[in-house]
């Protein structure tokens, strides 16, 4: 009966000292999840471990599962295969009251009818916390959140980034070990979400809590994770720190959703351990590095970052670099860099194709104008040759 | 400047300025033709009735309203018409309430079925469903029947405070559950979910944060059927009993058989003041709620 009623929680134990909030984040461990509407697949057999004090984020475009996922460990949404684990225990059958998790919501999800202090204080007094410690409770959280003075405001009273505030000191007010947000700050304005993303990662730090966060803004996941999980129908593509995801994509999408990439299509004509060389139908031989084992003959496509090219006027000699001859048709003036499109392979119109260059801007930028016939040219090290099947957007 | 100062500053209201106040002549203009309609099919009656209320033989008297103040029968009338009107209320709500909730959080097409359901006596003229109930509830009728035959007794469902009080939560039901079903389409599901992640069951979600929301609906779905109900005719005439006589079948007859105009007006002014004070109560301690919750 005791266990039925009490939501799970940490408030009521004897905490040593609440000033220095030193608890462990929750260990996440998702295993085999799957998610089927009626004939719909969302979520196909989704494995994951998380750390506790993690902040991992799930990445993907919309429609890829990921808020899906997130709700299935929230609890709102009951998987059709696989299991839940928070510190080793299942939790995949507990209603969401009594996974005393934190969740932020991106319409923040206040309660319209009640003051900020009774927004922070509700999950206390659904734990039946004595009111003395409620106060003290909330007045650090929103000391925290920096929104003392606020208590008495109602919820439509308050910017959205003070309403974010909000809704983040109400899921953390109970020292949840993991929070759960879904795009928390998709309703902001630029400016302000890049600040959010700051101190968001530093309350994480502080109160070192497992985050799941989910987004859509691959610039937001790579400032803000320690993990990243890119999703594509409802599957995961690739995980890995942000820096393993920019600079070593293991599929084209991944190449392709975080950050710009360029792509060339081809077949493997040669192959050793670490490297291996395509051929574009155009003509076009790169050489590059093998993000796994290709087989003479297997469709693969090499794929480059923009600043990673720069343009000379004449072929390079050493075999170190790739270049491939065409044809400047568009320059932008970004500031610090300046943007070329260069046309490749113009003589077969049907397979001809256009990189974009980001050099950084120098003092000689101005040396190429629209027109100009040039070679672009890149190192083979920064060549991620993947895998072809893969649709390249 | 800090971060929640620049968030603070951003809130400040913006002045209404005078390209508003020229949008809102413009759309009293497009009101117009709406208000004149109302002014010649809504306000003028009521005034002629307002001033046939003090109309005598010897010209204004309030005689009228003497005659309705100093006769037991009408007070009784007028006390007996209330609590009516608070019954109807009470039972349209512990019925409609449940329903409503149902219907708001079905299934789209649960919902829609629902609706259906809800929407189709309105097809049907009133008094036709009036006459249907008093076969159904007759001493011969199904119902008493079948209730003979469990052996329950022999109810009296017609024309007695039981009768009147079937015929009218009926008729008033609709108006209840698509009021409150208005306003609890309005709450955000999201909220019960963010709820449930902060430790509430379903009972403390339920009282803490969706009956507060749906309080407006609770209110104007009262007020709705209490003034419905307060000046009913049909019902009260049809199903209930001699003792069970509103106001508004007393003044039927003063109109009909004793051709008293001036007093009929005199009932019906003290219906509409009371109704409207009744209304300037719920303006008042509801209404700064419902504003409220409108914001979202």
């Amino acid at each position: 009966m005791l266990t039925a009623e009490a939501p799970a929680t940490n408030v009521s134990l004897p905490a040593t000292d609440r000033n220095e909030p030193a608890r462990g984040g929750a260990v996440i461990a998702l295993e085999s999840l799957s998610k089927t509407y009626s004939e719909v697949v969302a979520v196909r057999d989704f494995n994951l471990p998380v750390e506790g004090g993690e902040f991992c984020t799930l990445l993907g475009p919309s429609g890829s599962g990921k808020t899906t996922t997130l709700m299935m460990i929230a609890g709102f949404v009951q998987p059709t295969r696989g299991r839940i684990l928070i510190n080793g225990s299942d939790v995949t059958r507990l209603p969401p009251q009594r996974r005393g998790l934190g969740v932020v919501f991106q319409n923040y999800a206040l309660f319209p009818h009640m003051s900020v202090f009774d927004n922070v204080a509700f999950p206390l007094a659904m734990r039946h916390v004595p009111g003395a410690e409620v106060r003290e409770l909330v007045a650090r959280m929103l000391k925290i959140v920096e929104l003392t003075g606020f208590e008495k405001r109602l919820p439509y009273q308050l910017s959205g980034g003070q309403q974010q505030r909000v809704a983040l000191a109400r899921a953390l007010v109970f020292e949840p070990t993991v929070l759960l947000m879904d795009e928390p700050l998709g309703a902001l304005d630029k400016k302000l979400r890049a600040s959010l993303q700051l101190e968001l990662k530093h309350l994480q730090r502080r109160l070192n809590v497992t985050v799941i966060y989910v987004t859509h803004d691959q610039e937001e996941a790579l400032t803000m994770s320690d993990k990243i999980v890119v999703m594509r129908d409802g599957m995961i593509d690739q995980v890995g720190t942000p820096e393993d995801l920019y600079e070593r994509p293991e599929t084209a999408f991944v190449a392709d959703f975080i950050g710009e990439a360029n792509f060339v299509t081809g077949v493997v004509t040669a192959t050793t351990a670490e490297f291996a060389t395509i051929e574009h139908p155009a003509g076009r031989t790169i050489r590059g590095v093998c993000a796994h084992r290709f087989e003479v003959g297997a469709a693969a496509v090499a794929s480059m970052r923009p600043e990673q090219l720069w343009l000379a006027t004449g072929r390079p000699t050493g075999d170190d670099e790739n270049a491939l001859p065409g044809r400047v048709t568009e320059i932008t003036y970004l500031g610090e860099a300046i943007k070329y499109h260069v046309i490749v392979g113009e003589a077969r119109p049907r397979l001809a194709q256009t990189l974009v260059v980001r050099e950084r801007a120098r003092s000689d930028s101005a040396r190429f104008a629209e027109g100009d016939a040039v070679h672009v040219v890149w190192p083979v090290t920064e060549t991620r040759l993947l895998d072809g099947r893969d649709d390249v957007g | 400047m800090t971060l929640a100062e620049a968030q603070s500053s951003a809130l400040a209201m913006v002045p209404a300025d005078a390209a508003e106040k020229r949008a809102t002549r413009r759309s009293l203009l497009l009101l117009a033709p709406a208000l004149i309609f109302l002014a010649v099919f809504f306000a003028y009656p009521l005034f002629d009735m307002f001033g046939r209320s003090f109309e005598g033989p010897e010209g204004l008297t309030i005689a009228h309203y003497e005659a309705f103040a100093t006769r037991t029968i009408y007070i009784r009338v007028l006390v007996i018409t209330f609590q009516i009107a608070l019954s109807v209320t009470l039972l349209c709500l512990a019925i409609g309430y449940p329903i409503a909730f149902v219907m708001a959080n079905a299934s789209p097409m649960v919902m829609r079925v629902m609706l259906v359901f809800i929407l189709l006596p309105f097809f049907t003229s009133m008094l036709v469903r009036t006459y249907a109930w008093m076969v159904i509830l007759s001493p011969k009728g199904v119902l008493v029947a079948s209730i003979e035959a469990v052996g329950l007794g022999t109810p009296k469902l017609i024309y007695n405070r039981t009768g009147l009080l079937i015929g009218m939560v009926y008729t008033m039901l609709p108006y209840m559950v698509l009021t409150l079903f208005s306003i609890m389409k309005t709450i955000d599901q999201s909220l019960t979910a963010v709820a449930h992640s902060l430790g509430a069951t379903a009972w403390q979600s339920f009282r803490r944060v969706y009956f507060p929301l749906s309080l407006p609906g609770v209110a104007g779905g009262s007020l709705l059927v209490f003034i419905l109900s307060a000046g009913f005719y049909i019902v009260p005439r049809l199903m209930g009993g001699d003792r069970d006589q509103m106001l508004a079948t007393i003044i039927a007859y003063q109109v009909d058989i004793l051709l008293n105009w001036g007093f009929a007006s005199a009932m019906a002014v003290i219906l509409l003041a009371i109704t409207l004070v009744l209304f300037g109560l719920y303006a008042r301690f509801v209404g700064l709620r419902q504003l409220l919750a409108s914001k979202f």
